[in-house]
């Protein structure tokens, strides 16, 4: 911001930025903070304790090959997500592309899908002796940057049609209006508005291509994770001391994108029709491109799950024999997972909002921090989440004792973990909204909890939302923490889909995925789209 | 919206308070074996003693590291582990406590601990699965060691984060020596073998003819067979007692920290029965290891393969080592 040009807005805002958090906010801030710092402070004291030396290890030519590959896997598919998830919102939210509604209900569908259940489907779906044996199979960096764009494009196209279903319209009409074409609108009108957004997404993506174990391990890309998997048992050391690794990581990755970010605001428009653009000729290639990415992202893993259930098993009295055999186990499974995924959502976006709040609005050390915190957490692979929680609560004193193994610790656990989906779809949303409206109630001496219930929360619902929605889709299909952390016997889907996948029940996992798709498609319409759509 | 929030909290309430409470009869269970391989047993077990059974699924290793960090908390009072790594692991941690005599004596001494610490239930042999649309049987080799020479290059995947592996490796080890050991995976390594995530994903590959042959055990093909009759993998046991064709047993350990060890020993010697153990052999396609009871007609008898043998109260405090040559190879990274 350059000094001497500032408009009256930005004057108005330098004067709020200076103005002083409310102590109690702040310390809400703090608390957030310091409570995602726990699973640091477990890799922290594990690779003290221990005798782990870290920086031996990370200099270690055993360290840096797959650290190499985690960074390239994260950063391609992060490029390739962004590239993706924001054409696609794009076309579902500002395009006559045909079909929309249905494109908007089943594009956020394949976050769903665990990614080691994603890799195997499209390991058997393609290439000889799969279901469509005329295209490769593709295996290594390559098998595993395909799966995991393909499932993890959701982080980047859910908040952006959020974004994009808020923008101003009026900007737009007046850009028209003085002869601006399309293309240039798009460029110098839309993309400046959307591009926080787009950025918390993509950070979303290099944070989970950093964390995932599944996906590229089954497609045969040797990272990171692999090592602090392969060594958890019998090298704790140098296993707890690569997880720190890839939380510095994060840190740092975190800072940059909060140093490159620019401090600008541009305003959100409320209960307008939004500018649909004509396709013209390309709505046929804009057709196949969406067609394409479900045909692959979900009707290809929906059809190998389809095959597997029809083909069924011949293990009688063990497992989920086929179509006919009773669906029963899967009842109670489908009600933990709905009830899990749908707390945690709200959780996550309830604790990590003062947080996204005081980023977005008055940035100072304290949030920053807080932020660098609650992002790092889900860079690290879910098992190691897990075990930080275990390892702090099996300590915790008298009262909170009795919490070890309950639902609201695994609760807790999804938070923490996927907190980071919340706040960053959060912040985007809040620093959208122009602060003039604040500022004028200000003026009319409406105290600040107002302001934030009157008129921040209205103008960031969709942004909330649409958080709680990636975190409601990444607790479905969570494995480490319920694994090792539920109430004991409290099965969901992803831990049934383990189950019968670990020893090769095939006509289990099909159908148990099956229903998972299915409910997270319910489970999104009823707590997000619905929502989303009514702002 | 408030309307929502209200179920969904009276919800979690609902849970906390359910999984409160508990009654003296009710044993706690941490199993490496997932449900659809023991549940049907701790349900019977139920059914039969009446006593109550809960049950925490999950990987072997994961448990067995729960365990650990839990310590003297631990809720649970018995573990049932994949392989003897992770149960070895806990016995060298100290977390285990003695099973009974006339428990122990249901099973030959080389599947048991012999402290009494853990005790084996079922057994799995090592095999080779190939695609026999690939591979001639006659081609392939007499012992594991072969796998290292020119005609097999690029043709063998391994599972080298597999737990079942790891323990092979470590019997490996202890009859052939740390040296032949570290060649052989180097040789692996040189070889151009190909490293998958696990068994199962090993199984599919072959099936699918992605790769000709890979190590693994021997019911994971059994498996794939029930699911795809058709489908061209085939097991090939190593024969003479190779140490390639080594049998690796599912164990079951009471835990130090419980507090009903009289119904943990219950359950462990419920394991060992015979309606038990014919399950193992009828339903999963394992070898039965208590004294009589014989293994499925599906499976090749042992007498006829001659499977090696091994002594595993000597893989759990090896298996740093194990982990140890197996980095020095490079054939996790390569």
């Amino acid at each position: 911001m350059k000094a001497g040009s500032r408009t009256p807005e930005e004057t108005a805002s330098a004067v709020a930025r200076r103005q002083r958090h409310h102590p109690a906010f702040l310390f809400a801030v703090g608390l957030v903070g310091i409570l995602f710092l726990f699973p640091i402070g477990y890799l922290a004291w594990g690779t003290l304790s221990l005798g782990g030396d870290f920086w031996g290890t990370v200099a270690s030519s055993r360290t840096l090959k797959p650290l190499r590959n985690s960074l390239l896997i994260a950063t391609s598919i992060a490029a390739s997500c962004m590239v993706l998830g924001t054409t696609l919102a794009w076309l579902v939210a500002r395009t006559d592309l045909p079909g929309r509604r249905f494109w908007r209900v089943v594009l956020p569908l394949p976050l769903v899908i665990p990614s080691f259940v994603g890799a195997t489907a499209m390991l058997a779906a393609f290439g000889q002796g799969g279901l469509v044996p005329f295209l490769p199979r593709i295996e290594g960096f390559w098998g595993a940057f395909i799966v995991l764009t393909l499932l993890s494009y959701p982080y980047v196209y859910l908040p952006v049609v959020a974004r994009l279903s808020t923008t101003v319209p009026t900007l737009e009409e007046a850009a028209r209006l003085l002869g601006s074409r399309p293309r240039r609108t798009l460029i110098r009108v839309v993309v400046p508005q959307i591009r926080e957004t787009v950025a918390a997404g993509t950070m979303l993506v290099f944070l989970y291509g950093l964390s995932d174990f599944g996906g590229v391990a089954l497609m045969r890309y040797d990272t990171i994770t692999r090592a602090i998997f392969s060594a958890r048992l019998f090298d704790r050391a140098t296993s707890l001391t690569l997880g720190l690794v890839l939380a510095a990581l994060a840190l740092i990755v975190a800072a940059i994108e909060r140093a490159a970010t620019p401090d600008r605001r541009l305003g959100k428009g409320i209960g307008k029709e939004q500018v649909r653009y004509p396709l013209h000729r390309s709505a046929a290639p804009a057709a196949t491109l969406a067609a394409g990415v479900v045909g692959l992202a979900l009707l290809a893993p929906v059809s190998v799950f389809l095959l597997w259930v029809i083909r069924g098993s011949t293990t009688v009295g063990v497992g989920y024999s086929g179509i006919g055999d009773s669906l029963d186990f899967l009842l109670l499974p489908v009600l933990n997972s709905a009830v899990a995924s749908v707390t945690a959502g709200v959780c996550a976006v309830a604790v990590t909002l003062p947080v996204a709040y005081s980023v977005a609005r008055r940035r100072n050390l304290l949030s920053n921090s807080a932020a660098a915190a609650v992002t790092s957490v889900f860079a690290l692979p879910g098992l190691v989440v897990a075990l930080a929680v275990v390892f702090w609560a099996i300590q915790a004193p008298g009262v909170l004792a009795v919490l070890y193994q309950t639902f609201p610790l695994l609760v807790l656990a999804y938070v923490l973990h996927f907190g980071a989906q919340s706040m960053r779809a959060s912040q985007a949303a809040i620093a959208d909204v122009p602060r003039r409206y604040g500022d004028a109630a200000r003026t009319l001496g409406i105290g600040a909890r107002r302001r934030f219930f009157r008129i921040d929360l209205p103008l960031v619902m969709p942004g909330l939302v649409t958080g709680g929605g990636l975190v409601l889709l990444s607790t479905l299909k969570e494995l480490p923490a319920t694994l090792l952390l539920a109430p004991i016997g409290f099965e969901t889907l992803a831990t049934t889909i383990w189950n019968a996948a670990e020893d090769g029940f095939f006509a289990e996992v099909g159908i148990a995925s099956l229903v998972l798709i299915l409910l997270s498609g319910i489970l999104t319409w009823v707590f997000v789209l619905r929502r989303e759509l009514k702002v | 919206m408030k309307r929502s929030a209200m179920v969904v909290l009276l919800l979690v309430l609902g849970l906390a308070a359910g999984s409160c409470g508990s009654s003296d009869d009710v044993i706690t269970v941490y199993s490496g074996r997932t449900s659809n391989l023991i549940g049907p047993l701790l349900q019977a077990f139920v059914d039969h003693t009446g006593i109550d059974v809960e049950v925490r699924y999950g990987q072997s290793a994961d448990l067995a590291l729960l365990i650990d960090q839990e310590g003297d908390r631990s809720p649970a009072d018995v573990f049932i582990s994949q392989s003897p790594g992770a149960v070895g692991f806990l016995a060298g941690k100290g977390r285990l406590r003695p099973i009974g005599d006339e428990v122990l004596s249901l099973v030959p001494d080389t599947f048991r601990n012999v402290d009494g610490l853990w005790v084996g239930i079922s057994g799995r042999v090592r095999v080779i699965v190939y695609n026999r649309d690939l591979v001639d049987p006659s081609e392939l080799p007499r012992t594991v060691f072969e796998l290292t020479d020119k005609r097999f290059r690029g043709r063998v995947a391994v599972a080298p984060p597999n737990g079942s592996f790891q323990d092979f490796v470590t019997a490996m080890r202890e009859t052939h020596g740390d040296e032949a050991t570290l060649a052989w995976l180097e040789g692996l390594v040189e070889n151009d073998a190909r490293t998958y995530a696990n068994n199962t994903s090993i199984v599919q590959a072959v099936g699918r003819g992605d790769v000709p042959m890979g190590l693994v055990n021997h019911y994971y093909n059994f498996r794939a067979k029930a699911e795809d009759p058709g489908v061209a993998s085939e097991n090939y046991y190593f024969p003479d007692r190779d140490i390639g064709s080594l049998m690796i047993v599912t164990a079951i350990g009471v835990l130090d920290t419980t507090d009903n060890p009289e119904l943990a020993d219950r359950l462990v010697k419920f394991m060992l029965r015979e309606e038990a153990q014919l399950f193992y052999s009828e339903k999963t396609f394992e070898y039965p290891l208590a004294a009589g009871v014989a293994p499925s007609s599906v499976l090749p008898p042992l007498s006829s393969i001659g499977v090696a043998t091994y002594d595993f109260d000597r893989l759990g405090g090896g298996l740093e080592r194990t982990k140890e040559l197996i980095d020095e190879s490079g054939l996790e990274d390569s």
